[in-house]
Protein backbone atom coordinates (compact mmCIF):
# COMPACT_ATOMS: atom_id res chain seq x y z
CA UNK A 1 0.00 0.00 0.00
CA UNK A 2 3.42 2.40 0.75
CA UNK A 3 3.75 2.18 -3.19
CA UNK A 4 0.08 3.40 -3.93
CA UNK A 5 0.75 6.06 -1.68
CA UNK A 6 4.03 6.68 -2.71
CA UNK A 7 2.91 6.97 -6.56
CA UNK A 8 0.16 9.19 -5.93
CA UNK A 9 2.09 11.18 -3.94
CA UNK A 10 4.45 11.58 -6.94
CA UNK A 11 1.65 12.31 -9.41
CA UNK A 12 0.40 14.78 -7.00
CA UNK A 13 3.68 16.63 -6.55
CA UNK A 14 4.68 16.77 -10.19
CA UNK A 15 1.52 17.90 -11.53
CA UNK A 16 0.33 21.20 -10.30
CA UNK A 17 -2.80 21.16 -12.76
CA UNK A 18 -4.39 17.78 -10.96
CA UNK A 19 -6.96 18.51 -7.83
CA UNK A 20 -7.92 15.06 -7.69
CA UNK A 21 -7.32 11.74 -9.00
CA UNK A 22 -8.32 7.82 -8.00
CA UNK A 23 -6.44 5.01 -9.28
CA UNK A 24 -9.01 1.71 -9.81
CA UNK A 25 -9.30 -1.71 -11.02
CA UNK A 26 -11.67 -2.59 -14.06
CA UNK A 27 -14.34 -3.90 -11.46
CA UNK A 28 -14.79 -0.22 -10.36
CA UNK A 29 -12.57 -0.63 -6.94
CA UNK A 30 -10.71 2.26 -5.62
CA UNK A 31 -6.96 0.98 -5.50
CA UNK A 32 -6.49 4.49 -4.14
CA UNK A 33 -6.67 8.05 -4.05
CA UNK A 34 -5.27 11.04 -3.58
CA UNK A 35 -8.26 12.27 -1.49
CA UNK A 36 -9.29 10.50 2.01
CA UNK A 37 -12.81 10.93 1.29
CA UNK A 38 -13.57 6.95 0.77
CA UNK A 39 -17.00 7.83 -0.18
CA UNK A 40 -16.46 10.48 -2.87
CA UNK A 41 -13.56 8.29 -4.09
CA UNK A 42 -15.92 5.53 -4.79
CA UNK A 43 -18.24 7.93 -6.20
CA UNK A 44 -15.09 9.24 -8.63
CA UNK A 45 -14.25 5.92 -9.08
CA UNK A 46 -18.07 4.83 -10.36
CA UNK A 47 -18.40 7.95 -12.33
CA UNK A 48 -15.15 6.80 -14.21
CA UNK A 49 -16.08 3.24 -14.80
CA UNK A 50 -19.37 4.82 -16.49
CA UNK A 51 -17.44 7.12 -18.79
CA UNK A 52 -15.02 4.81 -19.82
CA UNK A 53 -17.57 2.15 -20.32
CA UNK A 54 -19.92 3.97 -22.58
CA UNK A 55 -16.82 5.98 -24.39
CA UNK A 56 -15.35 2.73 -25.11
CA UNK A 57 -18.81 1.68 -27.32
CA UNK A 58 -17.62 4.85 -29.75
CA UNK A 59 -14.91 2.80 -31.30
CA UNK A 60 -13.82 -0.69 -32.30
CA UNK A 61 -10.28 -0.47 -31.13
CA UNK A 62 -9.46 -0.33 -27.34
CA UNK A 63 -9.68 2.61 -25.67
CA UNK A 64 -6.96 3.75 -23.86
CA UNK A 65 -7.71 7.39 -22.63
CA UNK A 66 -10.36 9.87 -23.25
CA UNK A 67 -10.34 13.74 -21.88
CA UNK A 68 -13.92 15.86 -21.58
CA UNK A 69 -13.64 19.72 -21.31
CA UNK A 70 -16.55 21.14 -19.64
CA UNK A 71 -17.23 24.22 -18.74
CA UNK A 72 -16.61 23.56 -15.23
CA UNK A 73 -13.40 21.86 -15.79
CA UNK A 74 -11.51 18.34 -17.00
CA UNK A 75 -11.83 15.18 -16.38
CA UNK A 76 -9.39 12.25 -17.59
CA UNK A 77 -9.78 8.68 -17.75
CA UNK A 78 -6.40 6.69 -18.60
CA UNK A 79 -5.81 2.75 -18.82
CA UNK A 80 -2.92 0.76 -18.10
CA UNK A 81 -3.75 -2.82 -18.20
CA UNK A 82 -6.08 -3.69 -16.07
CA UNK A 83 -6.01 -0.48 -13.90
CA UNK A 84 -7.22 2.90 -14.40
CA UNK A 85 -7.00 6.68 -13.28
CA UNK A 86 -9.54 8.96 -13.22
CA UNK A 87 -8.52 12.39 -12.31
CA UNK A 88 -10.06 16.08 -12.43
CA UNK A 89 -8.14 19.51 -13.30
CA UNK A 90 -9.29 22.82 -13.74
CA UNK A 91 -10.41 24.70 -17.17
CA UNK A 92 -8.22 24.25 -20.58
CA UNK A 93 -5.06 22.03 -18.65
CA UNK A 94 -1.89 21.07 -20.94
CA UNK A 95 -3.79 17.64 -21.81
CA UNK A 96 -0.46 16.38 -23.13
CA UNK A 97 1.11 17.09 -20.01
CA UNK A 98 -1.61 15.65 -17.67
CA UNK A 99 -1.95 12.03 -19.34
CA UNK A 100 1.58 11.70 -19.34
CA UNK A 101 1.70 12.64 -16.08
CA UNK A 102 -1.14 10.11 -15.17
CA UNK A 103 0.29 7.62 -17.32
CA UNK A 104 3.41 7.82 -15.19
CA UNK A 105 1.46 7.08 -12.20
CA UNK A 106 0.41 4.06 -13.23
CA UNK A 107 3.09 2.76 -14.06
CA UNK A 108 4.28 3.50 -10.60
CA UNK A 109 1.48 1.28 -9.89
CA UNK A 110 1.97 -1.69 -11.17
CA UNK A 111 5.83 -1.65 -10.69
CA UNK A 112 7.07 -4.19 -8.04
CA UNK A 113 7.95 -2.52 -5.21
CA UNK A 114 11.49 -1.74 -4.99
CA UNK A 115 14.14 -2.91 -2.08
CA UNK A 116 15.02 -0.72 0.30
CA UNK A 117 18.39 -0.18 0.68
CA UNK A 118 20.64 -2.20 3.75
CA UNK A 119 21.65 0.43 5.78
CA UNK A 120 25.58 1.23 5.89
CA UNK A 121 27.16 -0.14 9.10
CA UNK A 122 28.75 2.26 11.07
CA UNK A 123 32.62 2.24 10.57
CA UNK A 124 33.48 1.03 14.53
CA UNK A 125 31.23 -2.41 13.56
CA UNK A 126 33.41 -3.12 10.00
CA UNK A 127 35.75 -5.70 10.31
CA UNK A 128 38.98 -5.63 7.70
CA UNK A 129 40.93 -8.71 7.03
CA UNK A 130 44.21 -8.48 6.65
CA UNK A 131 46.19 -10.62 4.77
CA UNK A 132 48.97 -12.29 7.33
CA UNK A 133 51.99 -11.26 6.24
CA UNK A 134 53.83 -14.71 4.89
CA UNK A 135 56.09 -16.03 7.68
CA UNK A 136 58.94 -16.58 5.70
CA UNK A 137 58.98 -13.29 4.20
CA UNK B 1 -30.18 67.70 -36.85
CA UNK B 2 -30.22 67.07 -33.41
CA UNK B 3 -32.40 64.36 -33.65
CA UNK B 4 -30.08 62.95 -36.90
CA UNK B 5 -27.03 63.00 -34.84
CA UNK B 6 -29.11 61.09 -31.93
CA UNK B 7 -29.72 58.46 -34.36
CA UNK B 8 -26.39 57.89 -35.52
CA UNK B 9 -25.38 57.49 -32.07
CA UNK B 10 -27.49 55.24 -31.11
CA UNK B 11 -27.10 52.87 -34.40
CA UNK B 12 -23.10 53.73 -33.47
CA UNK B 13 -24.19 51.89 -29.74
CA UNK B 14 -26.73 49.30 -31.04
CA UNK B 15 -23.66 48.15 -33.60
CA UNK B 16 -20.95 48.02 -31.05
CA UNK B 17 -23.46 46.20 -28.24
CA UNK B 18 -24.24 43.49 -31.19
CA UNK B 19 -20.94 43.20 -31.97
CA UNK B 20 -19.64 42.43 -28.42
CA UNK B 21 -22.92 39.79 -27.86
CA UNK B 22 -21.84 38.21 -31.13
CA UNK B 23 -18.33 37.41 -30.28
CA UNK B 24 -19.30 36.62 -26.93
CA UNK B 25 -21.56 33.85 -28.36
CA UNK B 26 -19.22 32.95 -30.92
CA UNK B 27 -16.11 32.32 -28.29
CA UNK B 28 -18.23 30.28 -26.03
CA UNK B 29 -16.71 26.94 -25.83
CA UNK B 30 -18.61 23.49 -25.88
CA UNK B 31 -18.25 20.89 -23.99
CA UNK B 32 -16.54 18.33 -25.89
CA UNK B 33 -15.23 14.31 -25.78
CA UNK B 34 -11.59 13.04 -26.63
CA UNK B 35 -11.25 9.15 -26.91
CA UNK B 36 -8.06 7.75 -27.94
CA UNK B 37 -7.48 4.05 -29.13
CA UNK B 38 -5.48 1.59 -28.85
CA UNK B 39 -4.83 1.84 -32.82
CA UNK B 40 -3.52 5.55 -32.38
CA UNK B 41 -7.13 6.77 -33.63
CA UNK B 42 -8.92 9.83 -32.50
CA UNK B 43 -12.22 10.21 -31.90
CA UNK B 44 -14.03 13.77 -30.95
CA UNK B 45 -17.44 14.28 -29.08
CA UNK B 46 -18.75 17.60 -29.47
CA UNK B 47 -21.63 18.87 -27.53
CA UNK B 48 -24.96 18.44 -29.21
CA UNK B 49 -24.84 14.87 -30.27
CA UNK B 50 -26.60 12.35 -28.31
CA UNK B 51 -23.29 10.04 -28.00
CA UNK B 52 -21.58 12.99 -26.37
CA UNK B 53 -24.24 13.73 -24.07
CA UNK B 54 -24.27 10.46 -22.36
CA UNK B 55 -20.43 10.82 -21.88
CA UNK B 56 -20.75 14.75 -20.97
CA UNK B 57 -23.34 13.29 -18.40
CA UNK B 58 -20.93 10.63 -16.85
CA UNK B 59 -18.06 13.42 -16.90
CA UNK B 60 -20.25 15.97 -14.81
CA UNK B 61 -21.05 13.29 -12.45
CA UNK B 62 -16.97 12.97 -12.34
CA UNK B 63 -16.31 16.17 -12.11
CA UNK B 64 -19.10 16.94 -8.97
CA UNK B 65 -17.86 13.94 -7.48
CA UNK B 66 -14.27 15.05 -7.71
CA UNK B 67 -15.20 18.23 -6.40
CA UNK B 68 -17.45 17.53 -3.32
Amino acid sequence: MAQTADALAHLTEISTQLETAVVLDREGTVLGATIDDDDRAGRIARAALELFRAAGEQGEQELVQLDVALHEGTVFVVRDGDRLIAAATGLQPTVGLVFYDLKTCLREFGEPAKPKPKPKRAASERTTTRKKKDASA
Amino acid sequence: MRARKALAVGAALGSAAGAVLLRRRSGRRRDRAELYFDDGSLVTLAQGSAEAERLLLHARELLAAARG
